[in-house]
């Protein structure tokens, strides 16, 4: 029952796919990749990673769809017509496609008990987390206790996008023609 | 939006329950699915969803931007410095122990802190985009 739900959604995650391709509509765009993450954090909640879905349904659907939004406000909501040449970046992109899929005949079966990430270190997690940290959500206990120097990684890298975005869009926006009293605020009175 | 009067008043009746809802992620991150991470995410989205039905000047009321820009570096160092507690007591790095003398204890306070550390950066970097998005080149 559990593998119907996980094909049907994502053969939707396909069509949202290239419904997103053919989209010429940014706005359109948008909203059918907000639904392309709700149908995600759905599909996480069927493999049973609900942290996982409850950080892509907030982030993916919720805050990214408003950011997305806003810059719309900022830019056209419309995309420029296609450039002519098609051939190319079509060969790449097979190319780089096949490459995926070949890959995935490396990987272990999905699931399977005997691949290397279920000989290592998880296993400890899952056994003994409970006793070692009291924290009966593995999940917390592995981000804030057992890997807590990479969470602090991670803030850092939040914060350091903060920050990014925000030195880039500071100030007013330069239109043209003005260039020249920025430089000389007293010019406009002589 | 400003003068729809059921957007208004819906929101107002959603929006303390969002941010609710995001403490209860936050502190029952132990024991359900959530944490600091998605708690911020939560807060952020109230904030943003109250400025998008009442403007952004009724948001700089409740959150002014500077504010919601210096707690943007105050998370991080909220969590750097909870793990320097540790070295201080001769602990390791991030080591919770020094926190409580039942490691248990200890270890949920340890986590608490360190997740409110990231709950603000997170929430504040959210507004902060949001700000900085909606507000160019109205200054």
């Amino acid at each position: 029952m559990e593998a119907y739900i996980l094909m049907a959604l994502l053969l939707l995650l396909t069509i949202v796919t290239i419904a997103i391709v053919f989209q010429r509509s940014l706005f359109a765009v948008v909203i059918l990749a907000g639904i392309y993450s709700f149908l995600m954090a759905t599909a996480m909640i069927v493999l049973d990673a609900v942290d996982v879905a409850m950080t892509e349904a907030a982030v993916g659907a919720g805050v990214a769809t408003v950011f997305f939004l806003a810059s719309l406000h900022l830019t056209r909501a419309r995309e420029y017509p296609r450039p002519r040449a098609v051939w190319l970046p079509l060969f790449v992109a097979g190319v780089v496609g096949a490459a995926l899929i070949g890959g995935t005949y490396d990987l272990p079966l999905f699931g399977s008990a005997a691949s290397p990430i279920h000989q290592h270190i998880a296993p400890h997690y899952l056994n003994e987390s409970m006793g070692e940290t009291g924290v009966p959500n593995v999940v917390t206990a592995v981000l804030a206790d057992y890997r807590s120097i990479d969470t602090l990684g991670e803030t850092t890298v939040i914060f350091t996008a903060g920050i990014g975005i925000m030195v880039l869009l500071r100030g007013r926006r330069r239109r043209r023609g003005e260039d020249k009293d920025d430089v000389d605020p007293g010019a406009r009175e002589t | 939006m400003k003068y729809d009067v059921i957007m208004r008043i819906g929101v107002k009746l959603v929006l303390p329950f969002i941010l609710l809802f995001a403490f209860y992620v936050h502190f029952h991150g132990d024991y359900g699915p959530g944490g600091g991470f998605q708690a911020g995410v939560m807060m952020a989205g109230m904030l943003i969803l109250y400025a998008i039905v009442f403007g952004n000047d009724a948001l700089n009321r409740v959150a002014p931007r500077s504010f919601v820009e210096r707690c943007v570096p105050l998370g991080a160092l909220l969590f750097a410095s909870v793990g320097l507690i540790g070295p201080y007591f001769g602990y390791r790095y991030l080591d919770y122990a020094p926190l409580s003398t039942n490691s248990i204890h200890a270890r949920e306070w340890g986590i608490l802190l360190v997740e409110l550390g990231v709950l603000i950066t997170v929430a504040a970097t959210m507004t902060s985009i949001y700000y900085a998005f909606t507000e160019r080149g109205q200054s």
